[in-house]
Order: structure tokens, then sequence, then C-alpha cells
């Protein structure tokens, strides 16, 4: 039983494997999958590189196995663009200097699409408290907060969707 | 940094799973994983079976009733952070949830999972130690209501058997329009706390404490209650002076040292803290010390 069979949906596809139990989501992504968008900076929980969407709410994929995730529905950054048409949030990371190496990019990404789906009017403070999971060695934040905010005024004048369902 | 294997059972039952437990060696419960799966790709906790409660929908819920909350072992952080019964009723746990972790440690992370977990640091133990709440413990042999002054039974340890998993936690309302308090210290948000002080206060029309509880967490191997503090409060007249008294107690107590801080800043932070979170309560119980 150290392997195990599990079927989850990544950005709208379903992916069945029998894997090893202790695979966690995030090398399943990469490896099992080919979505090496997910980052793994640490894996064990602190950098927040490898956050995804199970079921709609940002997690660490590196702190959850893939078998946990069967019959879930995962959206990593590569769902954020599907047809490689980048969503509001991306576009404002480019157009605010949000972004620097990248590497905490997709879990930025993947973390602010929560926020602003929930709170579509965020404060500056709501920003970053949201991302205190997420470490950035290279922007100083300032960016990142900044393209958030400007996400959010975009998309309250009515520009697409935020990227993720 | 990948775990050593392990065999993996999902139960769908809550019997299956105590089963599952009583039966296997060397097996743990898998609640939300955000202490354990770190420890073990650190392969500081090696295990051979891994029981996941993740698809027992009976250990989720919040209910109220006779007094208390009902708040299963696999609710998740997240959910009790935006409840409105835990905000209205519980309005201390809702506060504290706000150091715990992340949002995405919250989103996975659970009630029973921190409780079981039993870091010195960790603010829901706090909470439970302020409220006086229960643990519910299951195993095949029953149910065991075991008070929190109990479960807590050291550092990292609680009074758990090894074939017993926490069900539920029961916490006490206190009455509508108490005042709560949560200040802790981390180095960075999220952190855990260095030291932490939660704060309850119960004040009448007459503005004479009629109930009080301060818990100091991260000084000692489990949350305590500062006595002391509290006896100095209840059944008096709720002033500026009533609370630098009570915050004094904390000067009383013995914190551990450790690579994080020493002892004896861990008692000035315990000092400055719960005079915060005694304000903060008194405050929010109408009370302008
Ligand atoms: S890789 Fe998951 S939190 Fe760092
Ligand atoms: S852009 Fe380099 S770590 Fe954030």
């Amino acid at each position: 039983m150290s392997k195990q069979g599990t079927l989850i949906t990544v950005n709208g596809k379903s992916y069945g494997r029998v894997v090893d139990a202790r695979l966690t989501l995030a090398d399943f992504l990469r490896h099992e999958i080919n979505l090496t968008g997910t980052h793994l900076g640490c894996e064990h929980g602190v950098c927040g590189a490898c956050t995804v969407l199970v079921d709609g709410r940002s997690v660490r994929s590196c702190l959850m196995f893939a078998v946990q995730a069967n019959g879930c529905e995962v959206t990593t950054v590569e769902g954020l663009a599907p047809d490689g048409k980048l969503s509001v949030l991306q576009q404002a990371f480019i157009d605010n200097h949000g972004l620097q190496c990248g590497f905490c990019t997709p879990g930025m990404l993947i973390t602010l699409t929560e926020l602003l789906r929930e709170k579509p009017q965020p404060s500056e403070q709501d920003v970053r408290e949201a991302i205190t999971g997420n470490l950035c060695r290279c922007t100083g934040y300032a960016g990142i907060v900044k393209a958030a905010l400007d996400a959010a005024q975009r998309l309250r004048n009515g520009a697409g969707k935020a990227g993720a369902r | 940094m990948k775990p050593a294997t392990f065999d993996y059972h999902a139960p769908r039952q809550l019997k299956e799973a105590i089963e599952l437990l009583a039966k296997l060696p060397n097996a743990k419960i898998l609640a939300g994983g955000q202490s354990l799966v770190p420890m073990m790709n650190f392969r500081y906790v090696i295990v051979d079976h891994l029981i996941d409660l993740g698809g027992l929908d009976e250990l989720r819920g919040i209910t109220l009733g006779n007094g208390l909350l009902r708040i299963g072992a696999m609710t998740r952080q997240r959910d009790l952070e935006v409840s409105p019964e835990i905000a209205k009723h519980c309005p201390l746990m809702s506060e504290a949830l706000r150091h715990v972790g992340h949002r995405q440690t919250r989103n996975r992370g659970t009630i029973g999972g921190s409780l079981a977990h039993a870091d010195p640091a960790a603010e829901l133990p706090a909470v439970c130690a302020a409220y006086d709440a229960t643990v519910h413990a299951v195993s095949v042999r029953g149910i065991r209501q075991i008070p929190f002054r109990e479960f807590a039974a050291g550092f990292m340890a609680t009074a758990l058997k090894s074939d017993e998993m926490i069900a539920a936690v029961d916490v006490p309302i206190w009455r509508l329009g108490h005042g709560h308090g949560f200040h802790e210290f981390a180095r960075r948000q999220g952190d855990f706390a260095i030291t932490g002080a939660a704060a309850l206060l119960d004040v009448g029309v007459d503005n004479v404490v009629r109930r009080a509880t301060l818990t100091l967490f991260g000084v000692t191997a489990s949350p305590l209650r500062v006595e002391a503090a509290e006896s100095r409060l209840v059944g008096q007249p709720l002033d500026a002076g009533a609370i630098r008294a009570a915050a004094a107690a904390a000067w009383l107590i013995e914190p551990i040292s450790d690579i994080h801080a020493g002892g004896e800043y861990r008692r000035h932070l315990a000092q400055v803290l719960s005079s915060r979170a005694l304000n903060d309560a008194a405050r929010r119980a109408g009370v302008t010390a």
C-alpha cells in the first residue's frame, strides 16, 4: 500500500497515476505531469514558492501528498494563463516590476489570485498579510504589493477575470 | 527533503480510522499535515503507516448548544478564522488564528492537529487553555473527555494514549459582551511566538470583574494560566491599577530559555504582552481603564 492510485484534475484536465504514497503533490505536478511552473524552494513549508490552489484554496504543495489530492481540482500557475494569455494579475506583475528572478512568482500569483477572489477591494495591509507566507529574495515586496493593488483596481474597472476559477 | 516510505490509509469512517490506529504498528494520524509533513520531510518523523483523516466529514464542523461550541477535530483553521459563530462566541479564537502560520497553512491546518502537535508556542492550545476547553479523545475503547489542563501534558506531549485520537473539542461559551485580548511577539508574522498572552474578562455593570483568565504561551512546556493574575482581578473593580497588578503577576513565572530568547527576556515580554492583552479585553468589555 505504499503505492496508491490517485486521480487529480489539474487546470481542468484529469490525470490518473499510481504513485508512491510519499510523493508530494509538488513532485507529482513537476515530475509526473511535467508542469514545472510550480517551484520548490524549501520543501518544508517555509517559502511558499510551491503554492497551488486545491479546490480553490491556496496550499503548500510540498506539504501535501499526491494521494491526499485524490479527487481534487488543482490550479497551478500554468492554469492562470490557459491559452498563453496572461491574467490581469500577471500583467500587473509585469507592469509594476512585481518580479525579478521569478522564483517566488508562481506562489505569489496563486496566493494573490485567491486573495483577489475573496476580497476584490484589498487594502495594502490585506495584501501584505496575504503574502506573509511567500518569501521573495529579489523585489523587496514593494513591486508585488503594488501589482496586487493595481490588479484589484483593474479588475474592479472590469478587466477580465483574476485568472483562476 | 523527501519523506521515508510509508503505507497510506484513507478511512471513510471514524470507526475504521480508530480500528486502524489500534491495529497498525508505528502509525500516525495525518490531519492537516502542516507540522507533521515538514517533520516527515526532514525525517525527524518516520512512520510505517499514515492514517489520513481528510475523508472523515463527520469530524468537520462547528455546532453550538448547551453553552458550548463543539468543534470537530478536522475543522480547518481557515474555516474557524472566518466563521461567524466563532467570531461571535469565541472571539479570542478568531483573533488568535490570524497569528497561526500563514493563509496557505491555515487552509490545510486543523484544530485537532494543532492540539495534538502541542507546540508550546502554538496559539490554538493557548486559546483552549484560556477557555478551559475539553478534548474528546476516541479509540476502539470508547470516548474519553479530557479537560485541557490535563490534556496538555508537557513539551509537545499530550495525554492521548497511542490508540487514541482527537475527535472534537468543546469550548465553553462566555457571556456575550465579554472582552478578549491577544498579543504575541514573533520575529516575523506567522512565526511561532517567542511569547504570547491571551486575556478574557467578563465585567458586570457595576464594573466588577466576574470572570477572568490570563494565559501565557511560548514561556513554558505548555500554555500557562497565570492564576495569581486571575485572582487579583476577580471580584475587584476593573481599573488601570487592577490591570497593572494583574499583569505584574506575569513576573512570577519561570520561563524557558532557548536559542530564540532567554528566560529573562521572555519574562519581560510576558508582562508587557499580558498588560496589552488585558487592556484590550477591558476595552472590549466596555471598560476604559
Ligand atoms: S517549497 Fe513548499 S513552502 Fe517552500
Ligand atoms: S523575484 Fe526573485 S525571489 Fe521573488
